[in-house]
């Protein structure tokens, strides 16, 4: 019932390195802090301290165990947000126009002057990336930290999201994934960047870098033979260690 | 879209200090709005994190406003362990601390016990309590990871830890041994980063799969309690294959050092010296022993030698007949490791070549302590990380220093690509003090009261042969305990062993639940009385600034303020932050204020030091010598010109590590985004314990006196001491029934040994193992009272592996039962394939007493989370030899946490985990129901 621009300007979004997350979750509250105070509604917790608690986050991490080609156990972390789909289901499911894609950027928002809350933005979202705060009866979703991204009162290079300014091991890069030279196209190209869910059809922006494989010193390195075989055993090649220093 | 404004104003002003979730020391920016936190976020410019934060760090907003915060003063009014107080005054506090703790330093200091957790003042906190004259002071590192500390500080004059660090920039291949979250663990995330952004290989041993480990390109999924086989096993392939650094190793080690080996000498076991006490080698050009250090040695490392009277081998000839040994050999260990033989040849060969194939050359001329001058700087670019995984088991400081001993071989500690020490470290093991015990009651202790023992003679023993202290470090139960041993306070405290105290002092340590080795144990010990009704351990005073399990248990209770809330220097006196390329310190300052009734503990404690009228706090007419810990930290002179900071010393404020008290020293560094660094000369910035320049630097900048070069310390020979008083040599001798023990666990070469929780017969009763990790987004118990971290880790399920999940027939849902010797609890269960099979494991501390940290007595913390600590004892079940063995490492006194063994039955689901504890009631007003945070602006 809303409709999606045909193109954006540029298309924001993050690139998420699976090969790097050790899921820390220092994106997960880092996200939670900056935007409870900005934004539109705070992200409310209900039950903080009690038997229950329950609270609206706009970035979760997930972990997941698989069994790898080599057949060996593998544990992936995997952090997840609004992906800021160009086919976005939750924007033309929307009702009254609150769930909009920017023209300027491609991010994916809720104005919340028009949400009536209905909850079928998060029904359409085949990712589960948005998130109804019970408390002020909004639809809450990652926006990219749209107030850093153009925030002039903010330092130049704090202009980013809250998740990638904190991440602590670099897993997380934000950039336009429309032009093919920026630093976050350049990674995807590079390191086979992969869409979450193709076949929803949403297209999504962000882009998740997928587990490498890093078998390079194994193959270079030959078994070790022993010493203590040569001539004068372990004490002869001693004695010719140290007459070469 | 009304509304939007794209360019919000979140804060009206940034002040920049030093976080405290853990030992990282973060830097932070605060942003405030109308003198409310609004925002935390990590200071770009800061050594240690440089603008990152961890999900603690950046949840702290929640922990500042926890609802947990104590309010004021408490006075018990209930039974101990209630939780029932009543609010009193500061003046009534501070009275009541003084009336316990001044008659007994007139007559005993040592009956008060001052023992400290997570502080970050150890420093200060052992100097106060070295004024009041007790022995009985340590901070929590006994129970946390001191063999990985003393191992370390014997081995090489700095540890693991966040002592030093992975050559980030240069390293190739990275092995981290029992690191899940640890320390240093914003350094390390982002140092892992780095590593996967250029390809470098990282190698992950621990029996899970969390963090760090899932994104290594290998995780071996070691047995607990054996990586020592498996390092030795490492040290065995590579030394048969000659794969080793022997340059290296006749430099800058003991490899060459003359060791007495003839049996019915006295000094068998030791370093043969010249009169100046300088170390021996076996020259082999010139045919006669010459001191290590001469300009132009060239030291043999076999043959025996006779000098005088005795016979003398090198150490590298002892550590070829202990390693060569084919009981190292891979497939002689593989079946206690479970790390098939040929991965362990494979690792070998990997380290082999990174180390031999790909050295790195620093086109970087230096020169050493020799005075020869090196034209470039040559590195092994493989590293290596550990902590606790493999510290806290009853072989741990052996293991650890295995570990040491691998690093040497392959010449990679202080070179490029290897591991790089921070300063203050490294410094040798003669830089640190011994332990100091001498009580004169009305008088300070002697000494500081944590040290490092070169022998026997330096232990705290009375002349009886009872310990001085009441956790009995420094004993031959834990020789080497050089962090104390806080587990064993409470127990023996109880027990009036080796003698009753009057006063327990606590900051800031959870002994009452997580932070001991079996929680009730600890509760008993709190409440245990004497006939008549009185508690055995007369007064309990804890000073924290949260509702935690163990203040509960206080008689009286000083309120601290949050970290943001109070001064706090990060010392060089103390443990390190910064970098291999640069000293750093840091403050913390009041960035708000509290609005609750409570006090900086520092400040109280210079408080309470003054109305005792305690030297260096009181001066002759009982005024403060210091009126508050920032007047402290400004003026406070440790030897002449070095005070806490380092920064902006002497009185101009110009001057750098030496330099007299500048009174504006504090604005200073608030000026300059809270810390202080100073960075080493580029030919200083490797090859640390012999470069000049390096050594010249230190000295300069005030870390010590003057330049300290020395060897590592391949043969430990305070460790030879201790074994051949074990054979029954010299005049420090310990009891008999100890004597077995000390010979296997104090070997001069590291060598392993099964863990002391092993079956000793066939039969087996527990054959399983369970150990814990620390979740990153919470990695101790301060995190429960966080709204936004629970959310994460409300509750910790036992993680099986698959084999042993459907071997047991379990379904999701079932629960668990695991029995130790020693308990017996029931939890909830979770399969889990990324890990050891026959290891079971849970997250640390999330399980929480009722009623602790303002929690809903019904929160999931306390009815589902667990803790393991209740299989654990601080004890080793009776063995029938009339002796209670200690679960510690017998070298150290570590806790052996990690040693626990289980057995594992399936249970239906329960709705509530056992054993429970009785809840306690809140001191702190009920929590809300519902938080809106940013709603009020």
């Amino acid at each position: 019932m809303t409709s999606l621009p045909a193109t954006t300007e540029r298309s924001l979004g993050l690139v998420i390195d699976l090969d790097t997350c050790v899921g820390c979750h220092a994106c997960v509250t880092a996200c939670k802090e900056w935007n409870t105070s900005a934004y539109g509604a705070p992200l409310s917790d209900d039950d903080p301290y009690g038997a229950a608690p329950s609270g609206t986050f706009l970035n979760r991490v997930h972990t997941f165990e698989y069994t790898g080609e080599d057949g060996t156990p593998k544990v992936v972390h995997f952090p997840k947000s609004c992906l800021h789909c160009a086919d976005a289901p939750c924007v033309t499911v929307c009702p009254t126009g609150a769930s909009l894609k920017r023209v300027e950027d491609g991010i994916v928002l809720v104005n919340e002057d028009d949400c009536i809350g209905c909850g079928l933005c998060a029904w359409a979202c085949p990712y589960g990336a948005r998130e109804m705060d019970q408390a002020a009866g909004i639809m809450k979703k990652c926006t990219l930290c749209v107030d850093r991204i153009d925030n002039r009162n903010l330092p130049e290079q704090d202009r980013i999201p809250a998740c990638v300014r904190t991440c602590p091991t670099g897993a997380r890069h934000f950039g336009d994934l429309a032009d093919p030279e920026s630093s976050v196209s350049q990674l995807v190209e590079k390191r086979n960047g992969f869409d979450l869910m193709p076949e929803q059809g949403t297209a999504p922006v962000n882009k998740y870098l997928p587990p490498r494989r890093n078998e390079e010193i194994s193959i270079l390195a030959p078994l070790l033979d022993p010493v203590t075989d040569g001539a004068g055993g372990f004490l002869g090649w001693l004695d010719r260690a140290l007459n070469r220093l | 879209m009304n509304h939007f404004d794209p360019s919000p104003k979140l804060s009206d002003q940034i002040r920049k200090t030093t976080c405290y979730m853990c030992a990282c020391r973060c830097g932070i920016d605060v942003h405030l709005k109308d003198g409310k936190v609004r925002h935390i976020e990590g200071n770009r410019d800061h050594p240690v994190n440089r603008g990152v934060l961890c999900a603690k760090g950046a949840a702290g907003l929640m922990q500042h406003l926890s609802p947990a915060r104590l309010r004021n003063p408490l006075r018990r009014t209930g039974p101990r362990g209630s939780g029932e107080f009543a609010e009193i005054s500061w003046d009534e506090a501070l009275d009541l601390a003084t009336a316990w703790l001044g008659p007994i330093r007139e007559t005993a200091p040592e009956k008060l016990a001052f023992f400290t957790g997570r502080d970050q003042s150890q420093s200060f906190t052992g100097w106060w309590a070295q004024q009041y004259g007790t022995p009985n002071y340590a901070a929590h590192g006994g129970f946390c990871s001191v063999n990985m500390a003393a191992a370390g500080i014997y081995t090489l004059g700095g540890s693991f830890w966040e002592f030093g660090t992975p050559d980030w920039d240069l390293t190739k291949l990275l092995m981290i041994f029992g690191v899940a979250e640890d320390h240093d663990s914003n350094p390390i995330k982002i140092g892992l980063g780095r590593l996967k952004g250029r390809g470098a290989k990282v190698i992950a041993v621990n029996p899970v799969r969390t963090g760090y480990g899932a994104i290594a390109d290998e995780w071996l999924g070691i047995t607990p309690g054996t990586d020592g086989l498996f390092i030795l096993s490492l040290v065995h392939v590579l030394m048969t294959a000659g794969k080793i650094d022997i340059d290296y190793l006749v430099r800058y080690t003991n490899a060459a050092w003359l060791v007495d080996q003839d049996p019915r000498s006295g000094d068998f076991g030791l370093f043969l010296r010249d009169g100046n006490g300088t170390e021996l080698v076996w020259d082999r050009n010139r045919h006669r022993a010459v001191p290590w250090t001469e300009p132009g040695v060239k030291p043999s490392l076999h043959g025996g030698v006779n000098i005088g009277a005795s016979h003398y081998r090198p150490v590298f000839e002892l550590m070829a007949d202990a390693w060569l040994d084919p009981a190292h050999a891979p497939e002689a260990v593989v079946g206690r490791c479970g790390i098939p033989a040929d991965t362990i040849r494979r690792i070998a060969a990997e380290l082999a070549h990174v180390a031999f194939e790909q050295e790195i050359t620093l086109d970087r001329p230096w020169t050493d302590f020799r005075g020869e001058r090196h034209e470039t700087m040559t590195g092994r670019p493989v590293s290596f990380h550990a902590m606790r995984g493999i510290s806290a088991h009853s072989n741990g400081f052996q293991t650890c220093r295995a570990l040491h001993i691998l690093q040497l071989i392959l010449g990679s500690v202080e070179t490029p690509g290897g591991f790089r020490f921070k300063p203050p470290y490294p410094k040798p093991v003669e830089a640190h003090p011994k332990p100091h015990f001498r009580v004169t009651p009305g008088y300070p202790l002697d000494g500081p009261h944590l040290g490092y023992p070169r022998g026997p003679e330096d232990l705290a023993l009375t002349a009886d042969g009872t310990p001085v202290r009441i956790d009995g470090a420094f004993t031959w139960e834990a020789p080497l305990s050089a962090h104390g041993l806080m587990h064993m306070v409470l127990p023996n405290a109880a027990a009036q062993s080796p003698y009753p105290i009057d006063t327990l002092f606590l900051y800031m340590a959870n002994m009452a639940w997580n932070s001991s080795m079996s929680a009730k144990a600890a509760m008993d010990a709190l409440t245990a009385t004497d006939a008549d009704g009185a508690y055995l351990i007369p007064h309990v005073i804890v000073a924290d600034a949260y509702s935690s399990e163990t203040v509960a248990f206080a008689d009286l209770v000083l309120p601290d303020t949050t970290w943001l809330e109070r001064h706090d220097c990060i010392s060089l006196l103390d443990r390190p932050i910064g970098e291999a390329d640069l000293a750093a310190d840091a403050i913390r300052w009041p960035v708000v204020e509290p609005g609750r009734n409570v006090r900086g503990f520092q400040s109280v404690l210079l408080d309470i030091g003054t109305r005792l009228g305690l030297p260096g706090m009181a001066d002759a007419d009982g005024n403060p010598v210091y009126a508050d810990y920032a007047d402290y930290i400004t003026h406070h002179e440790r030897r002449p010109g070095i005070g806490p900071l380092g920064g902006w010393r002497g009185s101009d404020g110009t001057a750098e590590g030496r330099g007299e008290p500048n009174p504006d020293q504090l604005a200073s560094y608030i000026a300059n985004g809270g810390f202080w660094t100073r960075e080493i000369p580029e030919d200083a910035r490797y090859f640390k314990p012999w470069n000049e320049a390096y050594q010249t630097w230190a000295v300069e900048t005030g870390l010590f006196d003057k330049p300290q070069p020395y060897a590592f310390q391949i043969y430990s020979e305070p460790l030879a001491k201790f074994g051949q008083a074990a054979r029954g040599h010299g005049p420090h001798q310990p009891p008999d029934h100890l004597r077995p023990r000390l010979i296997e666990a104090m070997t001069p070469l590291p060598s392993w040994y099964a863990p002391f929780s092993e079956p000793t017969d066939a039969s087996d009763p527990f054959p399983l193992y369970a150990i814990t990790q620390r979740p990153a987004a919470m990695y101790h118990s301060w995190g429960s009272q966080n709204a936004w971290l629970r959310q994460i880790h409300g509750e910790n399920p036992l993680y099986i592996p698959g084999t042993l999940w459907d071997a047991h027939g379990f379904s999701e849902g079932d629960w668990a039962t695991l029995t130790s010797p020693h308990g017996t609890i029931t939890v909830p269960a979770a399969r889990m394939d990324a890990v050891n099979p026959r290891t079971l494991w849970t997250w640390n501390a999330i399980g929480k007493r009722p009623g602790a940290w303002a929690l809903d007595p019904d929160a999931p913390e306390a009815t589902r989370g667990f803790l393991l600590n209740h299989l654990i004892s601080e004890l080793l079940p009776p063995r029938g030899d009339g002796h209670r063995w200690l679960n510690s490492d017998p070298v150290t006194g570590q806790a052996a946490w990690y040693d626990l063994r289980v057995r594992l039955e399936r249970v239906p689901a329960r709705t509530r985990a056992t054993p429970t504890t009785p809840p306690q009631t809140s001191p702190v007003p009920p929590a809300p129901a519902l938080l809106r945070f940013g709603m009020e602006t």
